[in-house]
């Protein structure tokens, strides 16, 4: 597990080929307290959309770039797993939307003083954006601005 | 991800990104990253099972905890770890 092997051929060979970005220079921010005191927030790539939410678009070339807000506390049973891909497995997803978007885990986390407190709000991302021009420029720095003003200390990005 | 990743850190967020490729993290280069050896579709191990998830955010946190002062981090998780 872990590489490529686990996808079809077609998917092995985009792999292969894609352009990936390389984040240069590597931004670091330090912790200044410990985890704690650490107000964490949950970024998550697997599509998920509460009840009610506007689905994300697959037919959008490049891939959906937009987020969604997550309350924290949202049941993870509202949770709906839009994700374009059909290159994995969705099967866990859909019976616990934890696996990928650990809404009840972190909150187990802050109930425990593992970590200082939760964010009022996560995002949620689709991943499968080969075009990723619109999320650099325009959605990542606003889902980073909302984090901040949320008083964020740190984030955890679970992939799918 | 780990374009948004960056994106935090520059922010003043620190971040640790769960990563399923190691490959494509090592070319992408996010800040803080814990490869796991999981399929995609499961990247805290298995649904329904509160503890294997746990493993996998406990590792994830203990990377900010690390004294490392520069980036790019990338940890190996150990699904044999307590």
């Amino acid at each position: 597990m872990g590489e490529f092997s686990e996808f079809s051929l077609g998917t092995r060979a985009l792999l292969r080929m894609y352009r990936w970005r390389q984040i240069d220079p590597v931004p670091w921010t330090s912790l200044s307290k410990p985890l704690a005191e650490c107000r964490l927030a949950l970024v998550s790539s697997a599509g998920f959309v509460r009840n009610g939410q506007t689905p994300f678009d697959e037919s959008l070339r490049g891939g959906d770039f937009s987020f969604r807000e997550i309350p924290n506390d949202t049941d993870v049973s509202e949770l709906r797993d839009f994700h374009r891909s059909d290159s994995f497995d969705h099967a866990g997803l859909l019976h616990d939307p934890n696996l990928a978007f650990p809404l009840d885990r972190v909150r187990e986390l802050a109930e425990s003083g593992r970590v200082g407190s939760l964010t009022h709000t996560h995002i949620s991302f689709m991943g499968s954006i080969p075009a990723p021009g619109r999320l650099v420029r325009d959605t990542a720095p606003e889902a980073a601005r909302l984090l901040k003003d949320a008083g964020t200390d740190i984030a955890l990005l679970v992939p799918v | 991800m780990s374009l948004v990743a960056a994106e935090l850190e520059r922010n003043g967020i620190a971040t640790v990104s769960i990563q399923l490729l190691r490959s494509v993290a090592q070319r992408v280069q996010p800040p803080r990253a814990l490869f796991v050896p999981f399929r995609h579709g499961y990247p805290l191990d298995a649904p329904g099972e509160s503890a294997r998830q746990h493993a996998v955010l406990e590792a994830a946190l203990r990377l900010f905890e690390l004294p490392t002062i520069a980036g790019p981090l990338l940890v190996d998780f150990d699904p044999a770890s307590p």
